[in-house]
C-alpha cells in the first residue's frame, strides 16, 4: 500500500519517543504512510499481512480508551499479534519496576512495544532495556507523538497544508503531553502557534518554544484556522489551579461567542475525552460542520497503522 | 608511632594562612609537630629519613559538612566501613554525617548506638547530627541540649525544611540558649512540590515539575529576617541559586550567619540531566548556568563559606526507575576534593579560598579543632598530586553506592595518601 516514493527514505530514528527526535523526513515518511491507509480502513476489508508474524505489546499504565484501542486495531489491521497487557492483573501491581517488567516482556521477543506511562520519560527508560521498538502512547506531560501526528493528518485532509496556519492551543497546556508534540510538530510545519491558558496552567518558559502565550481567549483566537481544545486533566491536578470548573467554562471555555473571534471556517479539534460543558460547549463539539474530533479518531488508526509498519522495518 | 617526616611540599593550610613550600613533621603522638619553610632537609635530624613529596601538596583533611550514611537503617547504600574508606581516598577525614536514617537520629538512646558505630567500624571522625524536629515532621523539636551533651554537633532535618515559621522561631530561640548550631535546608515545601529539577524550560521539555529558585529564596528570606532578633548559629546547608545570592549578599553584613554549596551545584548545570538521568536527580535541583556561575563567583568572593559533597549514595535499584520515582542525590565524597580543584584549574577560584571552604571554615562553623594543620593538632591531612588527570569510573568508586553525579569526567588532581592522627590510612 505504501507509496514507491517512501521506498528508499529511512525512519531516523529506532524509536518513537517523541516528536522532537523526529526529522521533518520522518514526519513526512509518516503522514504520506498514514493516507494510504485512511482508504483502507473505509473499506470494507481493512486486514492486511504487512505485520504477519510480528508481535506487538501494549503496556498501558494508564487507563486509555480511544488510544489502546486505536494501537490494538492499527496492529490488528496490519496482521500483527497483538498482546495487551492489563496493568491491573499484572505483576506490576505486586511491586515489579519498570525495567523488570521490560526484561521480562524482552525475553518473549516482541517486535513492537507501545507504552503509556504517567511518569514523563518512562519510555526513554523503556526504550534502552529492550531490543525492539517502543513507541511512546503518551509519557506524564512529556509527548504523545501519535496525537501530535493524527492531529496534523486531520488539519492537512481538512486544510490541505499546515505552513502559514494559525493555530490555537488552548486550555490545561501545563499537564498536557498533547500540547508538547503538538507545538513541536506544528511549528516544524511552519504553523503560527497561539497557546491560551490561565498563567496557573501555563509551563514555565513556554514561549521559548516558540508559540505566542495568550491568557485571554478572545485574543488568542483571533484569526485563527484551528482552534485545538485540551482537557482539563483533574487528575493531575494536586493543588489548587483553578477556583471552579465554572468559572473556568466562562473564561476558558470554547463557546460560540469566543470562537467568532477565529476565522469563519476554523476547525475544532480536540483530543478527548472531553469534558463537555467545562471546557468546550456540548453543540459546538458536535458540530458537523465545525467539529472535527470523530476525524481525528478515525484518522488517528491510520496514523498508529504507518507508526507501527515504518518502525518495525 | 614513629616519628614522619615529610619535606619539598607545597603546604597550604588558611587556618594558618601558610601557602608555602616546606615540611611537615608528625610526632610519636600523631600531632603536628612543625609545618612550614623552616622544615627542610637541612634542619632535620640527619639520621632521620624524611621523605620527599616533590612539590605534591599537603592539605588539612577535608572536613565534609554534608554526608548520608546508609547506618541505621540503609547498610545495603552505605555503612560507616564503606563511608569510612570512600572518604579516605578522596583525602576526606571529618564528615558531619545527616539525621536522615531509619529510624531518624532524633533521640538520645540512638546516639549512643550511632557514636559506637562510627567509633568502631570507620577510621575517619564523625561528627553526627539530630534531627531539628521529631521523626523529621516539622511539628515538635528535638532535645537540643540533651542531644548535644550526647556527642551531636548540630541540628538539621536533612532533607527537609523546617516550613512553619513559628516553629522555626522557637527553634532558634531554642539553639540560642543551648547554643547549637541549626542548619537550614532551604526549600520551601509548598512551592517545590512534587518538584524534580529546576523549574524552567528544562523542565517544560522533559515533562517534569519544577522547583523554582525562589522557593530556596523565600525561606532564606524568612530565616535572615527572624535571625535579626534572634541571634542564634544558623547555616543555611546548601544554596543552589543566584537569587539566593542577592539576598545573602544583602544580609550579611546585618546579621550573621553561613552556608554551604554542593559540589554539584558548582560544577554541573540543569543541561547535564539529558535524557533523564536519574543520577543528576538532586537536591537542591541543579539550575541554570547562569546560576552555577554566580555560584562559582560568591564562592571566590568568600560569600559562600562552605563546599559540601551532599553524598548520597543510593543503591542501583533506587535509580533505575523513571524519574519521577527515582531517589533523589548523588554519591560524591570521593570526588568532593578533586571536583572542587576544576575551579582552581580552570582559573575560576583560588586555591586557597577552594581549600579553606573544604577545611578550616566548616571547622569553625562547627566549632571543631580540625581542618587546620596547626602544632598539636591532630595531624589529620592529605596529600595531593594536583595535576595527576583521571576519569570518574563508576566501577572504580569506593562508596558502597555508584551514584555519582560525574560518571566519565575527566578530573585533575588527586589524593596519594591520606591520614588520619598521624597514622596513613589510604595510600593510592
Amino acid at each position: 500500500m505504501a507509496s514507491k516514493t517512501n521506498k528508499a527514505i529511512k525512519i531516523s530514528q529506532k524509536h518513537l519517543l517523541g516528536i522532537q527526535d523526529l526529522s521533518i523526513n520522518d514526519v513526512n515518511l509518516i503522514l504520506d504512510e498514514s493516507q494510504s491507509f485512511i482508504k483502507l480502513n473505509q473499506s470494507k476489508n481493512k486486514k492486511l499481512d504487512v505485520l504477519r508474524g510480528k508481535t506487538q505489546i501494549n503496556l498501558f499504565f494508564e487507563p486509555s480508551t480511544r488510544t489502546q484501542s486505536s494501537f490494538e486495531l492499527a496492529g490488528k489491521r496490519l496482521g500483527a499479534d497483538v498482546m495487551s497487557m492489563n496493568i491491573n492483573n499484572s505483576a506490576i501491581k505486586k511491586g515489579e519496576t519498570l525495567i523488570d517488567t521490560a526484561m521480562t516482556l524482552n525475553a518473549m521477543h516482541p517486535d513492537i512495544i507501545v507504552i503509556r506511562h504517567q511518569d514523563s520519560g518512562a519510555c526513554n527508560l523503556l526504550s534502552q532495556k529492550v531490543n525492539c521498538a517502543v513507541l511512546n502512547a503518551g509519557d506524564g506531560r512529556r509527548e504523545h507523538p501519535t496525537q501530535a501526528l493524527l492531529d496534523a493528518l486531520t488539519i492537512i485532509n481538512r486544510k490541505k497544508k499546515i505552513e502559514g496556519l494559525k493555530i490555537a492551543i488552548c486550555g490545561d497546556i501545563l499537564h498536557s503531553r498533547v500540547a508538547r508534540s503538538n507545538i513541536y510538530l506544528l511549528n516544524m510545519l511552519g504553523a503560527e502557534v497561539n497557546i491560551i491558558a490561565p498563567t496557573n496552567l501555563m509551563p514555565k518558559d513556554i514561549e521559548k518554544f516558540g508559540v505566542n502565550t495568550f491568557t485571554d481567549m478572545k485574543k488568542g483566537l483571533k484569526d485563527c484556522d484551528i482552534v485545538m481544545m485540551l482537557r482539563l486533566q483533574n487528575e493531575r491536578m494536586t493543588s489548587s489551579f483553578l477556583s471552579s470548573n465554572r468559572e473556568y467554562y466562562e473564561y476558558y471555555g470554547l463557546t460560540p461567542d469566543k470562537l467568532d473571534h477565529a476565522k469563519s471556517d476554523a476547525l475544532i479539534m480536540h483530543p478527548g475525552p472531553m469534558n463537555r460543558g467545562i471546557e468546550i460547549d456540548t453543540n459546538l463539539a458536535d458540530d458537523i460542520n465545525k467539529s472535527v474530533i470523530k476525524e481525528q479518531v478515525e484518522l488517528g488508526v491510520a496514523v498508529r497503522m504507518a507508526c507501527l509498519k515504518i518502525f518495525c522495518d | 608511632m614513629k616519628k614522619q617526616y615529610f619535606i619539598n611540599a607545597n603546604i597550604v593550610d588558611p587556618h594558618n594562612s601558610i601557602n608555602e613550600l616546606g615540611g611537615l613533621i608528625i610526632n610519636e603522638e600523631g600531632k603536628i609537630e612543625a609545618i612550614g619553610k623552616k622544615v627542610n632537609i637541612n634542619n632535620l635530624p640527619t639520621r632521620e629519613k624524611p621523605i620527599d613529596l616533590k612539590e605534591k601538596y599537603i592539605f588539612p583533611g577535608i572536613v565534609d559538612m554534608r554526608v548520608f550514611v546508609g547506618e541505621p537503617g540503609y547498610e545495603y547504600k552505605e555503612n560507616f566501613r564503606t563511608l569510612s574508606n570512600a572518604a579516605l581516598s578522596g583525602g576526606v577525614t571529618s564528615v558531619v554525617t545527616m539525621p536522615n536514617t531509619n529510624p531518624i537520629i532524633d533521640n538520645v538512646s540512638i546516639v549512643d548506638f550511632l557514636k559506637r558505630r562510627g567509633r568502631d567500624k570507620s577510621m575517619i571522625n564523625i561528627f553526627p547530627c539530630a534531627s531539628l524536629t521529631k521523626n523529621i515532621e516539622g511539628t515538635n523539636m528535638t532535645e537540643f541540649g540533651l542531644l548535644q551533651k550526647k556527642g551531636i554537633i548540630a541540628f538539621t532535618d536533612g532533607i527537609r525544611t523546617i516550613q512553619n515559621t513559628q516553629l522555626m522561631s522557637r527553634i532558634m530561640n531554642s539553639a540560642k540558649d543551648l547554643g547549637s548550631l541549626i542548619m537550614q535546608h532551604a526549600e520551601d515545601l509548598d512551592l517545590s512540590k512534587n518538584g524534580m529539577i529546576n523549574s524552567g524550560i528544562i523542565a517544560t521539555k522533559l515533562g517534569l515539575s519544577g522547583i523554582p529558585d525562589i522557593a530556596e529564596r523565600i525561606i532564606i528570606e524568612r530565616d535572615l529576617t527572624l535571625l535579626e532578633n534572634i541571634k542564634c548559629r544558623y547555616h543555611i546547608s546548601q544554596i543552589s541559586s543566584e537569587k539566593s545570592i542577592e539576598v545573602i549578599k544583602q544580609r550579611k553584613e546585618k546579621v550573621k550567619f553561613t552556608c554551604g554549596v554542593s559540589v554539584n551545584n558548582l560544577s554541573l548545570n540543569e543541561n547535564d540531566i539529558g535524557d533523564f538521568r536519574t543520577f543528576l536527580k538532586l537536591s537542591p535541583p541543579l539550575r541554570r548556568e547562569e546560576d552555577r556561575i554566580s555560584l562559582v563567583n560568591a564562592l571566590k568572593d568568600e560569600i559562600i563559606d562552605v563546599i559540601v559533597s551532599d553524598h548520597k549514595p543510593e543503591d542501583e535499584e533506587s535509580k533505575r526507575l523513571t524519574f519521577a520515582q527515582a531517589a533523589t542525590g548523588a554519591s560524591g565524597i570521593e570526588t568532593l576534593l578533586s571536583l572542587s580543584l576544576e575551579l582552581y584549574h580552570n582559573g575560576s577560584v583560588k586555591l586557597e579560598t577552594i581549600i579553606k571552604a573544604l577545611t578550616s571554615n566548616p571547622a569553625k562553623i562547627l566549632k571543631i579543632n580540625k581542618g587546620n594543620l596547626s602544632i598539636g593538632a591532630d595531624a589529620d591531612l592529605c596529600i595531593v598530586d594536583i595535576n595527576k588527570p583521571w576519569i570518574v569510573k563508576k566501577e572504580k568508586l569506593i562508596s558502597k553506592s555508584k551514584n555519582t553525579s560525574i560518571e566519565d569526567k575527566k578530573l585533575q588532581g588527586k589524593v596519594t595518601n591520606t591520614f588520619v592522627k598521624g597514622k596513613e590510612l589510604f595510600k593510592l
